[in-house]
């Protein structure tokens, strides 16, 4: 299913520890418009369970997480409803 | 042939910075071998971490502020008062604003600190009261002092920020200093983060929590301001939730420069860095130091210092023709004040999850001390 999103934006956190990826995400949430699909990039572990749940509480939805495992980092893809 | 050393920004970092390399390099310079240059917006530095004191009357804005000329060894710098309005870093060239002249460099040292941008959130600016600026602090000490009863909201609405530790600071100090004036009953106190916990820093938020609860000060996560109302008092969030106010601290949001920007040396003003060498990570002999630095660690004063330091080993270095090997491990220290007579310190370097120590006077004094001697730093000295 994954290889099915495109992102609309990509965010690229990698090397970023928390709070800011969740911070560069709720930026950039900010600024798009509705319906937009971004992909958030970190390497950061509390973000991949972080980010989720700060999407659920502002009312957007968490598309999918995907662990790069090679590559080290995860992949958040939401999509923004307001 | 001369080397040239330009330093932009004469703020901790940019004096540090200036301080140890006409001290490595003397010798160089009097001979004419090395050339330091600094160029800072005003004549004067100012020492932003009083303006959380200034809020609650306990420093002026005139201890503040001190002339440039009273930091830096203007024998062995020439210390140019002129704004930077364009860097070309292929072929090394500033643009300054007033001058009829650029500054070319062979080694570029960027210090311009971060800017506020309220604008961002509507409202903020009629709304809201800060401590993050002269007169914002003005204001706030102003406000603070008529007000007696009512909800005092402190809202963290930008991150990064400079002073990360400050807002935390601001409650505690405030639910002390109402209580010393009788007036606690009266005043609620609610303190707001942007994410799902006190602080960015682990141990800082658990700490802070725990002072929280016990001191009856509210804590919402997950608040981020995207609007306030003025007239209607109430902060508006991007998570769909209201809060009413009285009295509004807002942190506001921080932007870098403008000039990092064009020159393509970093999204959002911040510069790309690599966190131990502090050079830039899009352009050939260029260093970035202090607020302006996209770094893994706060944007606090001891990282200028610190940074500074490794800047300075550097260039000495490269300038003498040796393979530099000072590097920056992302030390940061910081007091933070748990009231009006008590204080905890914390010290960390990249990847460190600090221990807080017991709040106690002597900390509250030391950062008193240190406060007072900052000047000592600028020069270089401490």
């Amino acid at each position: 299913m994954t290889e099915s999103i495109t992102p609309d934006v990509t965010i690229d956190s990698r090397g970023a520890t928390c709070p800011g990826p969740l911070m560069d995400l709720i930026g950039k949430v900010k600024k798009v418009d509705p319906g937009t699909v971004v992909e958030l990039m970190t390497t950061d572990t509390s973000s991949s369970h972080d980010v989720p749940e700060w999407v659920a509480k502002a009312g957007h939805e968490t598309l999918d997480v995907v662990e790069h495992e090679d590559e080290g980092y995860w992949s958040v893809f939401i999509e923004t409803t307001k | 042939m001369t080397k040239r050393i330009v330093i932009v920004g004469g703020g901790t970092g940019g004096t540090v910075l200036t301080n140890r390399l006409t001290d490595d390099l003397a010798a160089e310079i009097d001979a004419g071998d090395v050339e330091v240059t600094l160029v800072n917006d005003t004549p004067e530095q100012t020492y932003k971490p009083a303006f959380l004191y200034v809020a609650f009357g306990k420093k002026t804005l005139a201890e503040a502020h001190r002339p440039l000329t009273d930091l830096v060894d203007t024998r062995r710098v020439d210390l140019v008062v002129d704004r930077v309005s364009g860097i070309d870093t292929e072929n090394k060239h500033l643009t300054l604003d007033a001058a009829d002249r650029g500054l070319d460099y062979d080694y570029l040292v960027l210090a311009t600190g971060a800017n506020l941008v309220p604008d961002e959130v509507p409202g903020l600016k009629e709304g809201g009261h800060h401590f993050y600026g002269p007169n914002g602090a003005e204001r706030l000490r102003d406000a603070l002092a008529d007000f007696t009863e009512g909800h005092l909201v402190l809202s963290v609405i930008g991150v990064p920020h400079m002073c990360p530790a400050a807002p935390v600071e601001f409650v505690l100090m405030a639910d002390a200093w109402f209580r010393e004036r009788g007036l606690r009953d009266d005043v609620d106190i609610t303190y707001t983060y942007p994410i799902q916990r006190a602080h960015g820093i682990q141990s800082i938020a658990d700490w802070a929590t725990d002072l929280f609860e016990e001191r009856d000060i509210n804590l919402e996560t997950f608040f981020n301001a995207e609007e306030i109302d003025p007239d209607a008092k109430v902060v508006e969030t991007m998570e769909g939730t209201e809060l009413d106010y009285d009295l509004l601290v807002g942190i506001p949001p921080h932007a870098g420069s403008d000039l990092v920007t064009d020159a393509g040396l970093g999204d959002d003003g911040w510069v790309a860095v690599d966190k131990h060498t502090l050079e830039a990570a899009n352009a050939e002999d260029v260093y970035a130091i202090g607020d302006v630095a996209d770094l893994p660690t706060s944007k606090a004063g001891s990282v200028a210092h610190y940074a500074a330091g490794t800047v300075a080993d550097r260039l000495a270095s490269r300038v003498r023709g040796l393979v530099p090997t000072a590097t920056y491990d992302g030390k940061t220290i910081c007091f933070i004040e748990s009231g009006m007579d008590e204080a905890t310190f914390v010290e960390f370097a990249y990847g460190d999850e600090p221990a807080v120590r017991e709040p106690s006077k002597l900390l509250h004094w030391s950062k008193l001390a240190y406060n007072e001697s900052y000047w000592l730093t600028a020069r270089g000295l401490i």
